[in-house]
């Protein structure tokens, strides 16, 4: 799959998934929050988290099995490279409260001043990084 | 049904769309999200247009249903409070963006893309997870 309608497509389904979520649960579809949430307390918000979760993988396996064909997903980063970086988004992610979805899709949606100021942060320094890996190192 | 069941199989139905958003755009791949944030090289503009089309849907849904006096399961809405932005809020997007760019996946992708039962994937939500951990028990030790 790929291509901008598909990506305009996929987009509104995400922009759905967290307006079902706040209508019906009154939570933010922050992932990072989700599966953050999952490892500390309240744990009487760890099934709804873990059920959102189950539903992820059930969407993405409905979507394999409808189409036939595995996900043909590239890897860009070594092993070392994946674990460092699995880190630094957690750790921020955390930090800032808030990842793509969390701030992006959900706190502009809100129009958050936070989200809004996060978002741009952590797609320039993502960009920043990709630039360093790709075209200086 | 109860509510807290309905609560649940709510949880498990956005989660649905939302894994079916993430695989539909391909923003599940590392290859395509890093393929936006190259803009020095072959830009790809399908994660902006994964952005307008989520934004699209979510500034008016989230407009009306504020509006509204209480979630359809629920007593109240649970909506972050802070308003300010503090040194945390910046230096966290920052370090986040880092990684974003190194592996090119974000929380979402992260989750989604363990069904390809994938080595590196593995690797990075385990590293998430321990880095989310870490993180948490060391800010509320000085809280």
């Amino acid at each position: 799959m790929g291509g901008v309608s598909y990506g305009f497509l996929g987009g509104m389904l995400i922009g759905a998934a967290a307006v079902i979520l706040l209508f019906a649960n009154g939570r933010i579809a922050g992932i990072s929050g989700i599966v953050g949430g999952l490892l500390a307390p309240p744990f009487s918000d760890s099934a709804w988290r873990a059920m959102f979760i189950a539903g992820m993988w059930l969407g993405a396996v409905a979507f394999i099995l409808a189409r036939g064909a595995p996900l043909a997903l590239t890897v860009q980063a070594s092993l070392p490279v994946m674990i460092v970086a699995g880190l630094l988004v957690g750790v921020g992610t955390r930090m800032g409260g808030g990842c793509t979805s969390g701030h992006g899709v959900c706190g502009i949606a809100r129009g958050s001043k936070r989200s809004i100021v996060a978002t741009l942060v952590f797609v320039a320094t993502a960009m920043a990084t990709v630039f360093v890996v790709r075209h200086a190192a | 049904m109860s509510s807290s069941a309905k609560r649940l199989l709510a949880a498990l139905a956005a989660g649905f769309v939302f894994g079916l958003g993430l695989v539909v755009s391909d923003m599940v791949n590392p290859a395509r999200v890093i393929g936006f944030l190259d803009v020095a090289g072959k830009w790809d503009a399908t994660l902006l247009m994964v952005m307008i089309g989520a934004l699209a849907v979510s500034i008016p849904g989230f407009r009306w249903i504020l509006k509204r006096p209480h979630p359809l399961f629920g007593d109240g809405f649970s909506l972050p409070t802070k308003t300010d932005l503090d040194p945390r809020l910046i230096g966290g997007a920052a370090l986040f963006g880092v990684g974003w760019g190194l592996a090119g996946l974000c929380p979402g992708p992260a989750v989604t893309a363990l069904v390809t039962l994938a080595v590196p994937f593995f690797a990075f939500f385990v590293a998430m997870l321990a880095g989310a951990f870490a993180y948490d028990r060391l800010a509320n030790r000085k809280a």
